[in-house]
């Protein structure tokens, strides 16, 4: 942690208030996104409890699983869980403009530009935590293997019909989280915790109530004296005035209120497939679905508070005035949604269970560079940012008091003017050190020449003049501006290209096996207690 | 046999230790097991003398925590302990032979299963002894099924119960720790795997003490962990190599015998025992052994509410996280780190005020700027 | 142990006959070398080079940094003036070392194109990515291999049939700045090192060890085995009286004279300043630090070893001052321009890594520390920072780091299938903490 974060985070302590990390807000929040709130049964994996989900705030889809541990109940919980979201996705996908995209001609080698699609805009998911962003990845993971019957005839226990699609697209909206900086899938806590210091640890962060708490204290009440009551806060039965913001649910949920209601509800279903005749069955039935509410009902009651939640949490968020550069990186989202769209569409097969070698080392490189390119972005967007970097030395703030006109010594001389600066900062300069400036958007270029006695310092400008031997209008700093300048660059450089997975080498064990095609996970009967 | 644990010092007869440690918990109240929460919070926490003297009693936090007003919020539900429960039974159906087949050993002959049954603890662990030693001289495979395996660390012994410990026909032993999160496309959650190892190699460490005296037997030193597979409730096993767990836990029971000098350090009359002292007492009780809470302790120690709030209360820097120590020098509360930032106090030598007020300075200055821009 | 004695020359030359066999003769398509601290790691790939190249068998070389490339392109002209060799460099400004600029034989180009047919073409694992196109080379020599990440080996394992990898696995691993957890586990996994995806699918590949260290003195090589290379002991290449460090000076009774004639004598020395927790930029530390260097040097420190039966001065140039963080470094390049000294090396472990020096001045990276991180605990860090001299290791640090490896939460995640490597940071620490405080000079400046 930083220490100007350390710091907001002591302020937040005695000030009783969350205190601000970011003057912008540094991720995008779509104009209408789609939250899901899922809770799942305790000790069993890709077991749905149930989930709250939809675009609008005031009426989400209630979906629960009466019995958990029961295979058609499950499936049919993914079927309604797959219509609340894909109509969402595919809203999405044909409303598109025209783009360029680089790519090598098989037959020449060469660069050369394509005209592709981009989607417009892109869907965006929206969980309570980073528990609800690895559970997309668990849901995913479970549904994109499985087999419909029209997949596959023969299938035992044959999944809906759009339950594998749902997989491969909550799959790649897990997998795109990893990328910092993305927004395409994002944890309500993340997004505060970006632009909040509380005065808790960010282990304790992890908790929405408690960190909305901080954020956002109810009136008369202090950060610490809410974010308590919503950590421990519990009403005469036991119960947790604010419930876990999932996926995993409160034991004294589990144990007082649903294990008893999931009991009544196998019961009912035991007398109704052990009713005699008509009459006997349509009374099972009402007792039934009594108990299949009831469980509605008590999964509702630890769903709703969260889904208000997340809700004031985007609210907030979005009282920020966006980072200039947040739409650059919007755009990225934007491809991604794209690509996979365009994989869907042409018929791939699901993605695999694990990488092969290639696409391993391109996704790690890709992240890295999206986490150099998001911390240079979030501190020219955001001066609080870039104070941290001034404290570390890697950025300063200077007046320009003088500039020197020379010119490089070529046959064709260029301008490199000498400007002197003096700043307050303590930038870890060195000869030949360059430091980046902002111009029009643009990085400009200039080198470290020398401390003057007065302990001012002289940077030689290198680029962005234009082509004439004097620089054009605008572009060289004058006397009296103050500038920002960075020791980091602005932009990042392209990566090597890595060989086809085809071409994977000897060392990292050859191409991988082309027969070896995924196969759904199997199912036998004892999968379920 | 030398009573210490790997390096550590020969210790003086445990006789005085032993009752001064039952004192203190309360001689009705049987001691509380070293359990997978007290090795957590010993793993989480290893420097904290009020956990370290607590465990090494054998106090029961829980009910600790609760009578301090301050109740630990652990708990588990019905449904996690029934899944548990119906796992760990398949994987030892059939006499054992779905563990045998996670074990590599594609038809073994038969698989003895002794029965383990006795009197109390101590029985149970006298029995486990027994059959290891008979198991091992059978020259055979053998299933122990919930054993009991007792190791001496600072007062009383703690009884530890692995699920379970095949014996080798070559007189190898190999603990078995049957988990119920998933092994997915086979990788687990890193931090449930690292618990587990961290939990095997304690039972590691207490079987080697059997197997030291017992002729041919051998402990392992990877332990295989069961786990369901993927999203079904088959069994699948993952060999876990704890040769860094089991260094790691030698030298942090051997660090438990401080527990003798944390107790010599107590004033008079301290005690916990939840039963017969009233909440004041018990408090005062606990002030006057010096915990460290740090916000890991939430997830492992049941008395980590009581501890935040007295951190809390105190002003200290780390209830906000370890790492926030990191650049703050000496100073160590929130008043004194926000009064050097301000200028209030501190010597603006100290490297640690200097950037402190630079950090604020800058925050101050942005912050500004950002107001005027809107 | 055998009783037999150990003759290192013999052992050395041994260890080196059999890697040149298996990499100009064998038939595996990799040949993997151990190299411990000073154990002749540039001295083997020169000779491989020149072997190969007297074979007439065109060979690239992967290094992982510009000045490890010139360095070796340095060494290969000294030996081998008249060596065709081109130096394959970036499109930055200052791309080289200017002093290439001087030998006739190497050809320098931004291009591979331009340098194709040469013998020998070297350049950095970064720039060879960018590589497309051209016809692969038989052999290829990759220097330190275990720095190297897997992902920077598969973008350039294309161009070549066959290599030799050289490197040290007890220095610093590489690392990535954002998550690969996804990965691990898998043979593949791309942010490990080159070296274990490699013989993840090459198991069968001969694997070597440099059993000597030339560099290390036989004051510090037990140490540095046992607590950084349990499993894989060398030994050094001098007996117990072949170096030795003596002062014109006579000690004046300060601590930073004190622990310089105890470095003197036995190899180490630690500084041990008052029990307190600071920031990394501990002033008193820092000036501890440099008041050593200032010392060591009025003192007119003078080396005995192999190399000259004469006294060598202690130049700036033969001593180093190894930090954990660059603010550190920066801090003692300031204390020792106070006390102006000029000249000597102050760096952090990442940037000493290959470097060798007569003496080393450490500040100890959990010196003062109020918790100790998985960073601080790396043992990487600790071995580059233990194993730079010739002669004589210097630690500054505080009391209470014994208490502060105690109280190390010890919760680390554990991945499956994830080989578990040795040793642990705490053990160590631990290893060398235990032995420093026998050579422990206790000063309150």
């Amino acid at each position: 942690m930083s220490l100007i974060s350390t710091l907001a985070r002591l302020e937040a302590v005695e000030s009783g208030r969350a205190q601000p990390l970011a003057t912008v807000r540094h991720r995008h929040v779509a104009e209408r996104p789609l939250v899901l709130v899922p809770l799942t049964t305790a000790g069993e994996a890709g077991a749905p409890l149930g989930a709250l989900v939809g675009t609008d705030r005031e009426e989400p889809r209630l979906l629960v699983v009466p019995q958990p541990r029961d295979r058609d109940l499950r499936f049919a919980f993914l079927a309604d869980l797959a219509e609340a979201v894909l109509p969402y996705v595919e809203d999405f996908a044909d409303d598109v403009e025209a783009a360029e995209r680089s790519e090598t001609d098989p037959e020449t080698g060469k660069k050369v530009k394509v005209e592709v699609e981009l989607c417009a805009d892109a869907p965006q998911l929206v969980v309570p935590g980073r528990a609800g962003v690895e559970y997309v990845r668990l849901l995913g993971r479970s549904m994109r293997f499985r087999r419909t019957a029209e997949q596959d005839p023969e299938t035992p226990f044959p999944a809906p019909p759009r339950v594998p699609l749902l997989g491969r697209w909550l799959t790649h909206y897990g997998e795109r989280a990893r990328v910092p900086g993305s927004s395409l899938l994002l944890a309500a806590t993340d997004l505060l915790n970006r632009h909040w210091a509380t005065g808790q640890s960010s282990l304790e962060d992890q908790h929405l109530g408690a960190l909305l708490a901080w954020i956002d204290p109810p009136e008369g009440a202090s950060g610490a004296e809410a974010a308590l009551r919503a950590e421990l806060g519990r009403d005469r039965d036991g119960q947790l005035l604010c419930p876990p913001a999932g996926p995993a649910t409160d034991p004294a949920f589990d144990n007082r209120l649903l294990a008893p209601a999931v009991e009544r509800y196998d019961r009912a279903r035991h007398a109704l497939a052990s009713a005699e005749d008509g009459e006997a069955a349509d009374e099972r039935l009402g007792d039934l679905h009594r108990a299949e509410r009831e469980i509605r009902r008590l999964v509702l009651t630890q769903l709703r508070p969260t889904w208000h939640a997340v809700w004031r949490a985007l609210d907030l968020v979005r009282a920020l005035p966006p980072g200039p550069r947040v739409a650059d990186r919007w755009t990225r989202d934007r491809w991604s949604f794209t690509g996979h769209r365009d994989r869907v569409r042409a018929g791939e097969p699901p993605q695999p269970r694990r990488d092969d070698a290639v696409t391993a080392a391109n996704k790690l490189a890709a992240r890295e560079s999206a986490q150099t390119q998001l911390e240079a972005q979030e501190a020219l967007d955001d001066p609080l940012v870039m104070a941290g970097r001034r404290l570390t030395g890697e950025a300063f703030v200077g007046e320009v008091v003088e500039v020197t006109m020379a010119w490089s010594e070529s046959k064709r001389p260029a301008p490199r003017p000498l400007l002197t600066v003096r700043t307050d900062d303590l930038p870890h300069l060195a000869e030949g050190v360059k430091a980046y400036r902002s111009l029009e958007g643009k990085p400009q270029t200039a080198q470290f020449v020398r401390y003057e006695d007065d302990g001012s310092l002289v940077l030689r400008v290198l680029d962005r003049m234009g082509r004439g031997r004097e620089p054009a209008e605008g572009s060289v700093p004058e006397k009296g501006d103050r500038l920002v300048w960075t020791l980091f660059e602005h932009d990042q450089r392209v990566g090597p290209k890595l060989p086809d997975p085809e071409e994977t080498p000897w060392t990292h064990g050859g191409p991988p096996r082309a027969d070896a095609t995924e196969s759904p996970d199997p199912v036998t009967p004892e999968d379920l207690l | 046999m030398s009573e210490s644990l790997g390096s550590g010092p020969v210790r003086r007869p445990q006789t005085t230790l032993r009752h001064r440690l039952a004192e203190l918990r309360g001689p009705a109240s049987a001691p509380h097991p070293l359990d997978a929460r007290a090795l957590a919070a010993l793993a989480a926490n290893p420097g904290c003398r009020r956990r370290a003297l607590l465990d090494g009693a054998g106090v029961d936090k829980a009910a600790l925590a609760s009578a301090l007003g301050a109740p630990s919020g652990f708990g588990q539900s019905q449904f996690a302990f029934m899944r548990g429960n119906a796992f760990e039974a398949k994987v030892k159906a059939d006499g054992g032979a779905e563990l045998m087949r996670l074990l590599g050993v594609a038809e073994p002959e038969d698989v003895r299963v002794p029965d383990l049954t006795a009197a109390g603890p101590q029985g149970r662990a006298a029995r486990t002894a027994l059959a290891l030693r008979e198991a091992t001289g059978a020259g055979a495979w053998s299933l122990l099924d919930h054993p009991m395996l007792a190791l001496e660390v600072a007062g009383p012994p703690a009884y530890l119960e692995p699920d379970a410990v095949v014996v080798h026909p070559d007189g190898r032993w190999t603990v078995v720790e049957i988990k119920s999160f998933p092994m997915i496309d086979g990788s687990a959650d890193a931090a449930k795997v690292g618990a587990a190892a961290r939990q095997a190699a304690v039972y590691v460490l207490a079987l080697e003490r059997v197997a030291a005296v017992t002729e041919g037997a051998s402990v392992a030193h990877s332990v295989l962990l069961v786990c369901p597979k993927d999203f079904s409730n088959q069994p699948t096993g993952s060999v876990v190599d704890v040769r860094k767990q089991l260094s790691v836990t030698r030298r942090q029971l051997a660090r438990l015998t401080r527990v003798e000098d944390i107790a010599a350090a107590l004033p008079e009359g301290v005690s916990f025992d939840v039963e017969a002292c009233s909440p004041e007492q018990l408090t005062a009780s606990v002030e006057a052994v010096p915990h460290a809470y740090a916000p890991e302790c939430l997830a492992a120690c049941e008395l980590a509410f009581h501890c935040r709030d007295r951190a809390r209360e105190a002003g200290a820097v780390e209830a906000l996280g370890r790492s926030v120590r990191g650049e703050l020098g000496g100073l160590t509360t929130v008043g004194a780190v926000l009064a050097a930032a301000r200028g209030e106090a501190g010597d603006p030598d100290d490297p640690a005020v200097a950037a402190l007020r630079r950090a604020a300075a800058l925050r101050a200055e942005s912050l500004q700027e950002a107001a005027a821009c809107r | 142990m055998t009783s037999v004695a150990f003759d290192p020359s013999a052992e050395a030359a041994r260890a080196t006959r059999e890697i040149l066999d298996d990499t100009l003769r064998g038939d595996a398509r990799g040949v993997v070398v151990d190299s411990p601290p000073g154990a002749g790691k540039s001295t083997l790939v020169v000779r491989a080079a020149l072997e190969l190249a007297a074979a007439g068998r065109p060979l690239m070389v992967v290094a992982q940094t510009n000045a490890q490339v010139d360095d070796l392109v340095l060494r290969l002209a000294e030996k081998e003036p008249e060596l065709p060799v081109g130096r394959l460099h970036s499109n930055d400004p200052d791309p080289y070392d200017k002093a290439l600029d001087d030998l006739g034989n190497v050809r320098k180009s931004a291009r591979a194109a331009d340098l194709a047919g040469l013998d020998v073409v070297i350049s950095t694992a970064a720039k060879w990515a960018h590589v497309k196109g051209v016809e692969p080379w038989g052999h290829a020599i990759v220097d330190e291999a275990y720095q190297m990440r897997s992902d920077a080996l598969l973008a350039v394992a294309g161009l070549f049939e066959r290599a030799l990898f050289v490197g040290d696995p007890g220095q610093l691993d590489p690392f990535s700045v954002v998550g690969s957890d996804q990965w691990a586990g898998l043979s593949y996994d791309p942010s490990a090192s080159a070296v274990s995806t490699l013989l993840a699918h090459n198991p069968e590949l001969p694997q070597h060890r440099l059993p000597v260290s030339w560099r290390l003195p036989a004051s510090a090589a037990p140490l540095v085995s046992h607590a950084f290379y349990p499993y894989t002991p060398f030994r050094s290449g001098t007996g117990p009286g072949d170096r030795r460090l003596s002062f014109g000076v006579p000690s004046d009774g300060s601590g930073p004279d004190r622990v310089l004639d105890e470095a003197a004598e036995s190899g180490w020395g630690l500084l041990e300043l008052p029990a307190r927790h600071t920031p990394r930029t501990d002033p008193e530390a820092v000036r501890a630090v440099a008041l050593v260097v200032r010392r060591l040097l009025d003192r007119g420190g003078a080396a005995v070893s192999e190399r000259s039966a004469d006294p060598v001065p202690l130049t700036p140039d033969r001593i180093a001052v190894g930090t954990a963080h660059r603010d550190q470094a920066a801090a003692v390049r300031a204390a020792l321009a106070e006390l102006g000294v000029g000249g000597v090396t102050v760096d952090t472990a990442n940037r000493l890594q290959g470097r060798e020096y007569d003496v080393t001045v450490v500040l100890h990276p959990l010196s003062g520390r109020p918790d100790a991180t998985a960073f601080h605990l790396e043992t990487g860090r600790l071995c580059v920072l233990a194993s730079r001299h010739r002669h004589a290791c210097v630690v500054v640090c505080r009391a209470g780091v014994a208490e502060l490896l105690d109280e190390h939460p010890s919760t680390e995640p554990v991945q499956l299938g994830v080989t578990v490597k040795f040793p642990d940071g705490w053990e160590a620490n631990h290893a060398v903490l235990s032995h420093l405080s026998e050579h422990r000079v206790t000063w309150s400046p």
